[in-house]
């Protein structure tokens, strides 16, 4: 079963080509890392997944939402599919004016319409599965880098999305703090979790990620397990990157 | 060397001044008087054919007073309401503008001899039942603030009087029903008030008075100059002359001096109603501001978020209100639109007050908007939040608190412009001072008061706001610096 079908993505920032035509696919809980140079496009695919940025021909279906070119990024169908697909992003944008805690039950209460009680109950139990069972009442200045992003994933998770997209999770993140968003990271992978990582930890991509793929160019020029993508590419391109990577 | 030459003047001026006024005014060679042109038509006012010269009865009898003194006249423009302390610093040898002839003025400065005697009239709406003062108890009367009408009015009980700054605007508020009755002297009453067809005299002689001419204490050499040039002036029929040119209503025949005005002090009853005018001042500020507060925020959100026609809309608004004078907008609120909306004189200051700084918070908040980091709005969208919950639980929280400091320091300068209200008759704090500083003629007293009345209020609301910023948590920014420091 596919959580995601993606065909004939196009996009261009003006007169730039970003994304030259995707297709693909993903099933149910499989974790994909997007690697490949910057500016290849990866960053800008995951965002037209659910909607951040919209595209300029082909068709996305993704957690039973399909989404067509040119969406605009505030249309209801948006809302629908982004209670489904949770997304992480580079530069740790949590709240600043709320707790740990109300960062992840915000979208519950507020999209969900959960109660507030239950849902402060489970945004305490995930915190717990991050590793910050004790931080739920700082606010995000008084934590780590590290700890900021692992309450990010947190935030993500507490809508029980069927996809996370997760766009380069580590990388404003110092090397000692890298470790710790990564293990959490290895931990959902195992669960089952359905997850696109834009990465470029290749330790990471090797360990966890079911498939890798490798964009330049605005293309997806190589789709296959880590360890082929990773030893043995088969396009020119693929080397390159992982030549000089 | 300028200093020693500045140093010489000063000492030329001392002996000069001490010398007695007449050799400085002949050693001059002119006359300084002083009035206040805002006053007008028939005092003493720009010639509307030729804006560069002036005209009026006063400048006449003016000219008539320095030809006996063998010199020229010289006008010197001066507030009304503060004609006696700049007399009495020294800014000018005289003062003629329609000074009524009281005991308090007597206990200030010298007065010549009377140059014209009046009644005081009280003019009513054609029609109108109640004709006399007495009559009018529990009713909206008019004046000039300062005047000996005030005095008057301000004595006989149950009259709720209404200030003005200037002669024109108390019949017009009378015409519009604004107020029941004015009660202004012949001269004011007959060329400003029954020249309007609703209005008719009610009481002709309601009390009388005389114009004087003002001169320092001391110098009692010019006043007697001055006596002797008016004395000369009626003798030969100039000064009838003068008063038939300009159509000034007949004089009273018995120039009756002004009832005797107890002296006021600044006692008990003015530390009360210096209460009272601190209160309209808070009232007015903070209902102003709780109403800039939403307006500017709606502007802001109309600006960022809205289609071309509310953008365009809210970008013209916050210019046109930040580019004209906020004095000039409560003008218009109040006398402009007076024929179309009839808004009495506290919710047009509070209404003009806040349509103004409403455009200020618009900048205040679409610059808080502004300086959140566009990851914040992608993230709570992210999450599925509509447009209007990230708005109202991430956006605006985060904005608020940046917008603080600049909306404190927006109140605290709210709650001092506030004093240009009194224009519309609004008697607030500082217009209370004014008031009580021409009873009691003394700035100094007053005016400390006044301050401290004024930095009392806000002072607490600079430490309120300061609390709530504290509580509201420092902003993001701080939290950054932080983290790059250790």
């Amino acid at each position: 079963m596919s959580a995601i079908r993606v065909e004939g993505l196009r996009k261009a920032h003006g007169p730039r080509q970003v994304l030259r035509g995707i297709d693909a696919e993903v099933k149910v809980g499989e974790t994909i890392a997007l690697v490949g140079p910057s500016g290849g496009g990866k960053s800008t695919f995951l965002r037209c997944l659910n909607g951040l940025t919209s595209f300029d021909a082909g068709k996305v279906q993704i957690a039973g939402v399909e989404l067509q070119p040119r969406t605009a990024p505030d249309a209801p169908l948006l809302r629908a599919l982004r209670a489904r697909v949770g997304m992480v992003f580079q530069s740790l944008n949590l709240f600043p004016h709320l707790t740990a805690l109300a960062n992840v039950s915000l979208a519950p209460i507020h999209v969900r319409q959960e109660a507030p009680e239950a849902a402060r109950a489970r945004a305490a139990e995930l915190l717990a599965r991050v590793g910050l069972a004790d931080r739920g009442d700082a606010r995000p200045t008084e934590l780590s880098g590290g700890q900021q992003q692992r309450v990010a994933i947190a935030r993500a998770l507490a809508m029980d999305p069927e996809v996370l997209l997760l766009d380069e999770p580590t990388s404003a993140l110092d090397p000692q703090m890298r470790g710790e968003v990564l293990g959490v990271l290895r931990d959902l992978a195992r669960t089952g979790m359905t997850m696109l990582v834009v990465t470029h930890e290749m330790a990471f991509a090797r360990a966890a990620a079911s498939r890798v793929w490798v964009f330049d160019e605005g293309r997806l020029v190589e789709d296959g397990p880590p360890a082929q993508v990773c030893d043995s590419p088969r396009s020119d391109r693929a080397r390159a990157f992982f030549a000089h990577g | 060397m300028s200093a020693v030459l500045l140093g010489w003047n000063a000492l030329t001026c001392a002996v000069l001044i001490a010398a007695g006024a007449l050799a400085r005014i002949e050693k001059r060679g002119e006359l300084r008087w002083a009035g206040d042109l805002q006053g007008g038509e028939p005092y003493v006012y720009r010639d509307p054919a030729d804006p560069s010269k002036l005209d009026g009865f006063e400048l006449e009898i003016a000219e008539g007073l320095a030809k006996r003194l063998g010199v020229r006249q010289r006008f010197l423009q001066n507030d009304w309401s503060t004609l006696i302390p700049s007399l009495l610093r020294g800014d000018f040898d005289a003062a003629m503008n329609g000074i009524e002839d009281t005991p308090w003025l007597r206990a200030q400065a010298l007065v010549t001899r009377p140059y014209f005697a009046f009644s005081e009239q009280l003019v009513v709406r054609r029609g109108f039942p109640l004709r006399t003062l007495a009559a009018l108890r529990g009713h909206r009367v008019g004046t000039l603030s300062g005047s000996l009408a005030h005095a008057i009015l301000r004595e006989t009980p149950g009259i709720h009087v209404v200030l003005y700054g200037g002669q024109e605007e108390p019949y017009r508020d009378l015409e519009l029903g604004r107020t029941d009755a004015v009660l202004l002297d012949s001269v004011i009453a007959s060329r400003y008030g029954l020249t309007k067809p609703d209005l008719e005299l009610a009481d002709a002689d309601v009390a009388r008075g005389t114009y004087v001419i003002a001169v320092r204490r001391g110098e009692d050499e010019l006043r007697d100059a001055l006596d002797g040039a008016l004395a000369d002036l009626k003798s030969r029929g100039e000064l009838e002359a003068i008063f038939a040119k300009y159509h000034l209503p007949p004089q009273p025949s018995s120039g009756a001096q002004a009832a005797a005005q107890p002296q006021a002090r600044f006692d008990a009853a003015q530390v009360l109603l210096f209460g009272r005018g601190a209160l309209v001042t808070l009232l007015v500020s903070l209902v102003s501001m709780a109403l800039a507060v939403p307006l500017g925020l709606l502007l802001a959100l109309a600006r960022i978020y809205g289609g071309p026609a509310a953008r365009v809309s809210a970008h013209w608004y916050v210019e046109l209100f930040r580019g004209t004078p906020v004095l000039l907008q409560l003008y218009l609120l109040y006398y402009g639109l007076a024929p179309l909306v009839h808004l009495d004189a506290l919710t047009a200051a509070i209404l003009g007050l806040g349509m103004n700084y409403g455009a200020y918070e618009a900048e205040v908040h679409r610059a808080a908007l502004g300086a959140i980091p566009p990851g914040q709005a992608e993230a709570a969208a992210a999450l599925g939040l509509t447009r209007g919950q990230q708005l109202r639980l991430v956006l605006l929280p985060q904005a608020l608190r940046t917008a603080l400091p600049a909306m404190t320091n927006d109140l605290i300068s709210l709650l001092k412009d506030s004093s240009l209200v009194s224009v519309i008759t609004v008697v607030e704090l500082t217009k209370q001072m004014t008031i009580t500083a021409v009873d009691v003629r003394s700035w100094a007293l007053p005016g400390l008061f006044c301050a401290a009345l004024y930095f009392g209020m806000s002072y607490p609301l600079a430490r309120l706001a300061a609390r709530l910023e504290a509580r509201l948590g420092a902003p993001e920014v701080s939290g950054e610096l932080r983290e790059a420091a250790a």
